[in-house]
């Protein structure tokens, strides 16, 4: 049985642009369909034709049937008796999505009562239910409290639990978890899937992240250009994909266990890759030309693939489709398929570039260690505290607490390594960077660059300090001057540090080079250009001056997949290439598992694990590494759904108020199941960072950490 | 090189591809003198395609020629009495009538335009960059300049301004200049505070902190990142500004505080010719006209290069979605 139909859906804005260019999916009841896309593919306009929420100005054609209603060209009014009852939705930003002058409680009571009738009471009751059900703690009292009083991910459960007030038949969620962190967003998933089965609605899940996806969905549907180019059962589609650009995403993809994606039946791409979106994005009206949307960045473009937009052909079971003209280039060898049919036509492939990330990582840790204690230190941070103290009073200034953002962080980076620092939203991993960016005297502590106490520093010698340490930062949108040409972004570190002019115009040339830009792009203004050439040009500008530390603020945070591997491949060739050290804050584990050679787990403030990456992924020894990288979810549906974890219970304490003694044990897996002599040691003690036996340059600050395939023996 | 050679913000290029030859010609130039001439050439042809900025512009200028030129070309002096004409319509002889003791109204009003002209673009200018340099001097450093400097602008916001003139002016030497300073003296809090206020916004912003971080000096970074973002706020400031000028030299002139007789400015023709306007209506109608004409230029001229300078009002390329 079908619940929920959609059938040669198109959604064109004025005046051409065309979002969705045809899609075809049908879902029944508890089924879910993932909806994975890259900006700009029409995904969210997809979710919103589905719902009718589209502006007036958008066309829609073709049609969407809900439980065998045709839902497309019913009136507003019409509508509403559906939305929120039938067909609910899920946005991605919950502070925007709840009307903030009402009581949580109240919000979801309103849809009861509109689509139930029920009595206000009755409404009341139920959306305590609801809370509850939906996991919020002490349901009955926090019904009464309003949105800001809740976090993220509080926020997000709300939403759901409004999106299933009136068992709703289907439930669109858009990025449901894109804006939370990786606890937050396993609990979230986790709470979706308790709605999922308390009603028994079909779910379709719209997300950028294939694991999301992975662990979730039933079936996958890849969206590029508005179209949709495969479609198929989860597993199938992430063993044996077909379509180039599928396969190009699964590759592209960093992953926390570190393995690199191959699809059954060994590599298709006999030494092409798909070319990263460099251009602005390929929006539909930009794919309006004939031919493959895809074509340009195909790594298996024949010539066929210019006579027009290929349809969904069936290219396995379950109804696996691809549209795909060279489908045969990437059939798996051992489905009986003979090499001979393939077309060998692979000259538009471009050839992957030796990846010095393999050059530069030797796969036995031991030779790094030794070498690592010999090579110069760029960054020392030891003890580096950051308080905010919070004021109340307009005239009468009182202090009202202290927020211990960074609290008692120590660590060092070596010339020619990557140190992350990873860590939830809100653990202070952005403040320690801005503090050292300043190179001013902390509030206490110490901060040496490249040997120089940054306490010591006079005016002119912090000035001469800079050009050795700089930043690039998280958004490439606002992280450059809208008014300022790419040439002039560039030329302005050069200006302020006494480049001669007339050298000027030749380094800018150099830098755009270096960063993989071309020389025509200095011209432009950054609205000019896509997200990952923006992050390009930040990249060039704090690569100007030729330092030697680079300080990276989640530097492919708000990129897409395919661009995100194209950046992180030009930062590890930097690093090789020219010997610059990097510290690198995120809150990606699998993209630090790509990029880091070590990692510092930091947790409200203080830094709870430190060590090489590849051991701490391997064997985690605080309790909390462990909670984060058991929260990250593979792109692989057939582990995902295997794995063993221990979720993170609740979320981050006030960081004004950090818990006494060690400060994850209310979180803590493993604190609640200590003896009482054991606990007691966490609930007065403070843990310090202490060497663990394995490693000379791994630090826990756990006093009962994780059992260690080291230390066991 | 074509003619082409900076996009203006009104139409931000969405039109993509690199190798935009004279783009990329351009940038190289950026930092010479050749380049920074290129540049503003450029600019000029951006503001000459904003047609709301050209008719301003025009009408501005043909104010000011009027108002310079025009006592050149006409037989009376302002000063001038004509003994056989008393409050007579436009003539031959006198282009818009005389006034009731028998002056020239458009020798007087071109007099008074001169000077109204000039006190609102003088005063426009000082209050405008005032509040600019105030508000971003303390927006951007915080701490005691700060609240030092705004201490300062709540001490002048409070006290009664048009009294505070009233009672300064007669106490100098009564001649137009004087009145600059103390017009402009008033009139800059409010766009200091909203200054400062969005300057804390944008010192925020990643790249005016990517700026910092590159050792650029706070007065550059305020001049190349932190002012650009402003310049819009700023024209419209500067264009109300000058028709508030203009219409309180009118309004102390009409009170006797501001330019005196026998000399005449916009604001004392208005008010000599406002008891008689119905009957007699040419020495206040075409005052009133010109001030009219005047303030409608400056703000037709403020709107355009608003336009120009914001690259808000055009449209923008963004990767996300919705």
């Amino acid at each position: 049985m079908t619940v929920l139909e959609v059938t040669g859906l198109r959604v064109t804005y004025a005046p051409d642009v065309r979002a969705v260019r045809g899609v075809d999916f049908a879902l029944g009841p508890g089924e879910v369909l993932g909806v994975v896309g890259e900006s700009g593919s029409g995904k969210t306009a997809l979710a919103l034709a589905v719902m009718g929420l589209l502006p007036p100005d958008a066309q829609v054609a073709g049609s969407v049937r809900l439980r065998d209603e045709e839902l497309l060209g019913r009136s507003d009014a019409d509508l509403s008796r559906i939305r929120g009852k039938d067909l609910t939705m899920v946005f991605q930003d919950p502070l925007s999505a709840l009307t903030p002058v009402y009581p949580v409680g109240d919000q979801i009571a309103e849809t009861i009562q509109i689509h139930a009738g029920a009595t206000r009471a009755a409404a009341r009751a139920r959306a305590v239910e609801l809370l509850d059900l939906v996991g919020i703690p002490a349901a009955a009292r926090r019904a009464r409290a309003y949105p800001h009083e809740f976090s993220g991910g509080m926020r997000q459960r709300v939403m759901i639990a409004m999106a299933i007030a009136n068992d709703p038949v289907a439930i669109v969620a858009d990025e449901p978890t894109t804006a939370l962190d990786m606890t937050i967003q396993a609990q979230v998933l986790e709470v979706l899937r308790v709605a999922k089965e308390a009603t028994g609605a079909a779910i379709v899940l719209i997300t950028h992240d294939l694991g999301v996806v992975a662990g979730f969905a039933d079936r996958v549907m890849v969206m590029y250009a508005g179209r949709a180019v495969e479609t198929g059962p989860v597993e199938e589609m992430y063993r044996r994909p077909r379509m180039p650009y599928t396969i190009g995403l699964m590759q592209s993809l960093p992953r926390i266990d570190g393995a690199v994606w191959t699809p059954a039946g060994g590599d298709p791409w006999r030494g092409g890759r798909m070319a990263p979106i460099e251009s602005a994005s390929p929006t539909a009206s930009a794919a309006g030309s004939t031919g493959c949307s895809f074509r340009p960045r195909c790594p298996v473009a024949v010539l066929g693939c210019a006579d027009g937009e290929p349809e969904p052909a069936v290219v396995g079971p379950s109804g696996h489709t691809a549209a795909c003209v060279n489908t045969a280039a990437t059939a798996d060898p051992s489905d009986g398929l003979r090499p001979e049919e393939v077309v060998q036509d692979t000259a538009l492939a471009v050839p992957l570039p030796e990846d010095p990330c393999n050059v530069e990582k030797p796969a036995d840790p031991v030779p790094v260690r030794s070498y690592r204690n010999e090579r110069p230190v760029v960054l020392y941070v030891d003890d580096l505290v950051r308080h905010h103290q919070l004021y109340r009073g307009r005239f009468f200034r009182r202090r009202a607490g202290t927020v211990h953002a960074v609290d008692g962080v120590g660590f060092d980076v070596r010339v020619g390594e990557t140190l992350a620092l990873v860590g939830e939203s809100g653990c202070g991993k952005t403040t320690a960077l801005m503090e050292i960016l300043r190179l001013a005297r902390p509030q206490r502590g110490r901060v040496a660059v490249l040997g120089q106490d940054t306490a010591e520093l006079r005016s002119a010698g912090r000035k001469a300090l800079r050009r050795d340490v700089q930043v690039v930062f998280q958004d490439p949108f606002t992280s450059l001057d809208p008014r300022m040409r790419v040439a002039d972004i560039l030329a302005e570190p050069l200006v302020t540090h006494g480049v001669p002019a007339f050298q000027i115009g030749g380094r800018v040339r150099e830098l755009l080079e270096l960063v993989g830009l071309e020389p025509g792009h200095a011209g432009r203004y950054p609205q000019g250009l896509s997200g990952g050439q923006r992050q390009r040009v930040g990249i060039a500008r704090a690569l100007a001056l030729e330092p030697q530390l680079l300080l990276l603020d989640e530097p492919v945070a708000a990129l897409d997949v395919s661009v995100q591997a194209g950046v992180m491949d030009l930062l590890e060739e930097l690093r090789a290439r020219i010997g610059l050290a990097y510290l690198f804050v995120s809150h990606d584990l699998a993209v630090v598992r790509r990029i880091a050679h070590r990692v510092a787990v930091m947790y409200l403030g203080r830094i709870v694990e430190i060590g090489a990456v590849d051991e701490v992924y391997d064997a985690p020894a605080h309790p909390y590494t462990r909670a984060l990288l058991d929260a990250v979810p593979l792109p692989d549906p057939f582990l995902e759904r295997r794995r063993l974890r221990t979720p993170l219970q609740g979320e981050l304490p006030d960081p004004a108020a950090p818990p006494a003694g060690c400060r994850f044990r209310p979180r803590c897996p493993r604190y609640a199941g200590l003896t009482g002599d054991e606990g007691r040691l966490c609930d007065e003690r403070d843990p310090e960072p202490q060497p663990i036996m394995t490693a000379m340059d791994r630090h826990v600050a756990c006093h009962h950490p994780l059992a260690h395939p080291g230390a066991d023996q | 090189m074509t003619a082409d050679v900076v996009t203006c913000a009104t139409e931000h290029d969405s039109r993509g591809g690199p190798g935009q030859g004279p783009d990329e010609e351009f940038a190289w130039r950026s930092g010479t003198l050749l380049g920074r001439a290129i540049r503003t050439a450029a600019r000029a042809r951006c503001v000459a395609r904003s047609r709301r900025a050209v008719a301003g512009l025009i009408l501005l200028v043909l104010l000011f020629v009027l108002a310079f030129v025009g006592p050149l070309v006409s037989p009376w002096g302002w000063d001038d009495t004509d003994f056989a004409a008393f409050r007579q319509g436009p003539s031959v002889h006198h282009w818009m009538g005389t006034t009731q003791s028998g002056r020239d109204v458009f020798a007087l009003t071109l007099r008074g335009m001169q000077k109204s002209l000039l006190i609102g673009l003088f005063v426009a200018v000082v209050s405008t960059g005032l509040a600019a340099a105030v508000g971003t001097a303390a927006g951007f450093a915080g701490g005691w300049l700060d609240r030092t400097l705004m201490w300062g602008v709540d001490l002048l916001l409070v006290l009664p301004s048009f009294l505070v003139i009233a009672v300064l002016a007669p106490q100098t030497a009564g001649t137009w200049p004087t009145l600059v300073p103390l017009l402009a003296a008033f009139l800059w809090m409010i766009t200091a505070r909203v200054v400062r206020a969005m300057t804390i916004s944008l010192r925020e912003r990643e790249y005016v902190l990517a700026a910092r971080f590159l050792g650029v000096r706070a007065p550059r970074v305020i001049v190349r990142h932190i002012l650009p973002q402003l310049a819009s706020l700023l024209v419209v400031d500067a264009s109300v500004n000058v028709s508030v000028a203009i219409l309180a030299e009118s309004g102390l002139s009409a009170l006797g505080l501001g330019v005196r007789p026998p000399d005449v400015s916009l604001g004392s023709l208005i008010a000599d010719g406002q008891s008689g306007a119905t009957a007699y209506p040419w020495p206040f109608g075409f005052a009133a006209g010109l001030l009219v004409l005047i303030v409608l230029a400056v703000n037709l001229l403020g709107d355009g290069l608003r336009d120009v300078l914001d690259p808000a009002s055009g449209p923008r390329w963004t990767g996300g979605e919705t």
